[in-house]
Formats: C-alpha cells, structure tokens, sequence
C-alpha cells in the first residue's frame, strides 16, 4: 500500500486535536484531591457526558477498523453487532443492574463481587481484568502504530512512544475525569472525522440503491440470495445462507444474549463510566443515552467497508482492496478508503479521528485498570489502612505502571503474534461466564460466594472444552480450536464457534452455580445484602421532575428505534 | 462542574472548522487537489460543518456559565 503525503493543514489538525487533549487533563489537574476525585470521577458528571464517554471508550481504533473490515466482509448483518449485540444489553444495564452498582458504594465491579459474594470471587475478577485490560490497551497500540508505519512511514518506536505519552499526561494529570472529557471529546471527532467518508462513498456508488445492487452481484457470485450483504435478519434464518455462517438462535441467544450481556453490563470499561454520573438517574441514564448514538455508529464504520467490498467488485472502480493469502486484507478498510477518497485537509482530520479513537480506547483500558489495581489488588491484598493520599500516589502511579506495561504488551504483540492470539482467548473463557454470575447475584438472593466461585470456573472450563473439542470450517492452526484432539463438531464459521463457546460457559457457569449455592450455606446476612440483591432493596423512586425525565422512558425510545431500524433493515 | 466540557470541545471545533474553511477557500481553484474527493470541496463542507457544531456547543456552554454565575 502506498504511504500517504500530508500537508501542513494535516499536520496542524493534528497538533491542535493533541493541544486540547493536553490541555483538558491540565485543567482538571487542581481538582484531584483525593484518591476518590482520581479513580472514580468524584460522582459528579451529567448523564449526557457519562453516556456519550461509555460507547466513545468501546469506540477504539480496534472497533472501528474490526467493524469496517466486518462490513467488508459480512455486510449489513454485522449490524447485529449493534442492534441485537448492545442495546438489550444497554438498556437491561440502566433499568436494572445500575441501582445495584451505583447504589452499593462498590467502587469497581470486582467491590462489588467482594461486598455480594467472597474474596476470592472478588480477587480472580480483579486480577484476570487487570490483566486484560493492560493487554487490550498493548495490542490496540501496537495496531495503531502499524498502521502509522505503513500509512504515514512513521518510526513503530516514535508512534507507540508519542501515543502512550499523550495519554499517560491527559490520565495522569486528570484521572478518570479527564478521560471521561477527553472520551466526549473525541467521540464527536470521530463522528465528525468519518462522515465525509461515508458521504463520498454513498455519493461515489449512487447511494443506498447503488450499493445494494453492486452488493447483490457479490451475493450471488458467492451463491447466496442477492441481498444477503445487504439485509439483516433474513440471510440469519439459515447458517448456510449467509457469510457469517450464522442462524438465528445461535445469534440471539451467543451474541444478543451472552456475549453482549457479559461486556456491556459486567465490564468495568464500560461499567465504570455509569458509576462515575452525579446521580443516580443520572447513573441509569448513562447506558441509555450511550445508546440513542449507538444505534447509528454502523453507518458511520460498517458502510465504509461495505462500500469497499462494492467498489472491490467493480472492476472499473479504480479501487480494490489488497490481497492477503488467498482472501482481501480486510483490516486495511479504513485507511485505504481514508487515502482513497480524501484530499489534504480532511485527510489529517481522518487519521486524527483515528488516532482519537485509539486514545480514548486506551484511556479506558488505563483508567479502568488503575482503579481496580489500587482498590481491588493495592489496597485489598498488598497495603490496606493507609492514608487516602497514598492511595492517590498509588493510583497515579499505576497509571505510570500501567501504560509502561501496555508499551511492552504491544512490542511483544510484535514479536510474538501467537501469544497475544493465546491470551486473548483465555481472557474470552475467563469472560464468557461472567454475566450468570451476575445475574444470579443480583436476582436471587440465596447465591453463595462458593456458588459463585465455582460456577466462574467451571464456565470458564467449558469454554476451554468447548473451544478445544471444536473447530471452524477450514481451520489450520490449534489456536482455532479442536487442541483436545478430536473434532465433535465443525461449525461453519470462526464467528458461530465463538457464539457457542459463550453459550456452553454460560449456561454451565448458571447451573454449577445454583447447585452449589444450594448446597452451602449463605454467609453474608440480610443487612449486607441490602442494596446488592433484587428482592432485599427497597424499589429506588427515580428523582426526575418529569415522566419524560425517567430512564423507563428513555429505555421505550431507544427500543422503539432498534426495532424500527431491524425493520427497515430486515 | 468545575470545567464545563462544551467549552473546550466548541473552542476545538471551531478553530478546526475555520483552519479547513479558509483552506478549502483558498484550494478552490485547484484542479488537482479534489479529484479524489468527486470534484466535491470536502475541506470546505467539513469545515463549515464543524464551525456550526463548535459555535452550538459554545453558544450552549457559555449560556450555562452566564446562568450559573446570575
């Protein structure tokens, strides 16, 4: 791929856009008095700030380059990423998990765990997150800086350095409050960054009409009906109809209910953002106005990529994408359309919008990481009874520590493809099982903390079975799956294996935890689990004025407009 | 709130709208530069588009700090 040549207007678009970064991180620095004001925001942010942070931090530079490649790939039923992958899970957050959360004064998630369950719940939850989250932060900037190379000829030592720099300054001098800032901040550059894209590429292939017919040439070359990049929920009533190797109930039941479920509503990433609103309604609103955006960021990344497959399939377009093996680089999506279409100027604004979503990707997985270091790990099992300033020092150091360690995760990214691929499948066992334990804490209230425990493990060992007894169609490596030594079952694609292995550790992790709860004894009394259980919290009346205040009825809009987007996308 | 977001986020935008603006401007003649972008002036449209979005959010933060300082 030829590297593109910037201008001065580049250049000055991106040294503005780091100026103001910086400079918000300096502004809130005089406010961060305690470890509180630095690890949770103080709980005084407004719900439109909160909620528009919580979908800009998942909006990372892996996100949006993934979704672009997946809409190149799957076309229009990646949607379902958003609409059936995030917004049940969205609104099931604000109406009825928030009041535990933000109610319970835990401070993190795996608090939360410690105060409803045991510690050693709490501890594996806070050490396998701290983990992952160091990793997911090394790995997206070791993609950034690839990028960076191959695009602008930039040094891989010089963009990891500048980019972990200008996050580490706005983290440490702001804490959590400044990423939150920063997160609104680039979310709207990265709307605004990419939508010329989205508009050149509609206007280049006639439109909606346009690309639906280009896209229809390609479904049927490939032998499946003529809308199935460009449909939803039609090409899912049969795996063998469309790309994805999906059915519907492995998709409603793998991604709309147990994989979107255990992210958006167990991930302290995301999580924390809500806890950190000035209010309770505010808290609860946070996911639900995360929401109204996020129902419409597929156009902004999945119409690019279908846009580049359609462009792909016209020979006369003047534009392909490379070739990678014996399939197209899906990943490089964005970056060639960004050089494809757009001239000196915006151009800058596009790769800084990419740079952006990068940053506020990273931010979260480092304000995320140096809380549940500092609470959860620090204070819990290395220090505890110190005084709140040095539980500032710390925090502010495992923001230093943290990004250190996420500069090495990505330069072992590079060395080691493997291992990186290794560790993010574990991280999806730990995860998968997550959102029963959840939900058996939350709504039933005889749940044990060994109930719990045991049930995290044994979840997370079936997935590994599931994983190593499985293949996808066309597998090569171990990685893959079927390392057991025998193959039961070949599922149709890498995507349907993942959404079964969610669905095993799932429902594996519910049942060992109901049997064993059943069978020990509950330790924490009635008081204790006020404000953590369902049916021992008193029902919280919502403070607003007004009934069109109340997060049930920001819930009803946003419901109201997913079905209505499925519908006209069926 | 001790920094009102709007604020910054207006500021940016504006200087960033009004940067691409004169530039596209400036650019309009030029055959070459817009060729990939369908003829279309990009830097202009864009520019204008962030100078309207950065003058609401300031127009919105400096009303809240004019109400709250009454």
């Amino acid at each position: 791929m030829e590297s593109f040549a910037l201008g001065w207007v580049d250049y000055t678009v991106m040294l503005v856009y780091f100026a103001f970064v910086l400079g918000i991180g300096y502004a809130l620095k005089r406010y961060m008095k305690s470890s509180a004001d630095f690890l949770t925001g103080g709980k005084s942010i407004p719900a439109w700030i909160t909620g528009l942070a919580f979908i800009s931090t998942n909006l990372g530079a892996l996100e949006v380059m993934g979704m672009a490649a997946s809409g190149a790939k799957y076309g229009m039923i990646t949607t379902h990423f958003y609409w059936i992958g995030a917004i049940p899970a969205m609104i099931f957050l604000g109406l009825f998990m928030m009041p535990f959360y933000y109610g319970s004064k835990a401070r993190s998630v795996p608090e939360y765990l410690k105060l409803r369950f045991d510690e050693k719940t709490r501890g594996f939850n806070a050490v396998s997150f701290a983990v992952m989250t160091i990793f997911a932060s090394g790995i997206s900037m070791y993609a950034l800086a690839m990028l960076m190379e191959t695009l602008l000829g930039w040094n891989f030592t010089f963009s990891i350095f500048i980019s972990a720099l200008i996050v580490l300054i706005y983290t440490y001098l702001g804490g959590l409050k400044s990423a939150i800032y920063n997160e609104v901040l680039q979310f709207f550059l990265i709307v605004i960054g990419f939508l010329p894209l989205v508009f050149l590429g509609l206007i280049n292939i006639g439109g909606w009409e346009g690309l639906t017919s280009k896209l229809a040439e390609v479904a049927t070359s490939h032998g499946y009906a003529a809308g199935a990049y460009t449909e939803t929920w039609r090409p899912v009533a049969n795996a063998a109809d469309n790309p994805m190797g999906i059915e519907w109930f492995g998709l409603i039941m793998g991604l709309g209910f147990v994989l979107s479920f255990g992210y958006w509503c167990t991930n302290f990433l995301v999580v924390q953002r809500a806890m950190a609103a000035g209010s309770m309604s505010a808290a609860r609103k946070t996911p639900l106005i995360g929401a109204l955006p996020k129902m419409f960021i597929p156009f902004l990344v999945i119409l690019p990529g279908m846009i580049a497959m359609a462009l792909t399939s016209d020979p006369n377009s003047g534009f392909s994408l490379p070739i990678k093996g014996n399939t197209y680089d899906y990943d490089k999506v964005i970056p060639m359309m960004l050089g494809y279409y757009f001239p000196t100027g915006v151009l800058g604004l596009g790769l800084t919008a990419l740079m952006a979503s990068f940053m506020s990707g990273m931010a979260g997985n480092v304000t995320a990481f140096n809380t549940v270091w500092t609470y959860d790990i620090y204070q819990s099992y290395i220090s505890p009874n110190k005084s709140d300033k040095h539980y500032l020092w710390m925090g502010q150091m495992a923001t230093v520590f943290g990004v250190l360690v996420s500069i090495g995760a990505a330069y072992m990214a590079k060395l080691f493809n493997n291992v990186m691929d290794f560790l993010q499948l574990v991280f999806a066992f730990i995860n998968a099982p997550l959102f029963a334990t959840f939900l058996l804490g939350m709504f039933w209230k005889r749940t044990t903390g060994h109930g719990a425990f045991y049930g995290l493990l044994s979840g997370t060992a079936a997935a590994a079975v599931h994983h190593g007894l499985t293949q996808p169609a066309g597998a090569t490596s171990l990685i893959k799956g079927g390392w057991l030594g025998t193959v039961v079952h070949t599922y149709p694609s890498e995507m349907a294996q993942n959404f079964w292995t969610a669905i095993f550790a799932f429902f594996s992790c519910l049942v060992i935890t109901i049997i064993i709860s059943l069978l020990t004894k509950q330790t924490k009394t009635r008081e204790e689990l006020t404000g953590l259980v369902y049916s021992l919290t008193p029902r919280i009346r919502d403070e607003s004025k007004h009934w069109y205040q109340r997060p049930q009825f920001l819930a009803v809009i946003v419901g109201v407009i997913a079905v209505i987007l499925s519908i006209i996308f069926w | 709130m001790e920094v009102d977001i709007r604020l910054p986020i207006g500021f940016m935008f504006l200087l960033l709208g009004l940067l691409l603006f004169i530039f596209g401007l400036t650019t309009q003649a030029d055959p070459e530069i817009y060729r990939r972008s369908l003829e279309i002036n990009v830097n202009l449209w864009s520019g204008l588009l962030m100078i309207v979005f950065g003058a609401l959010m300031l127009l919105f933060g400096l009303r809240a700090k004019r109400s709250r300082t009454k």
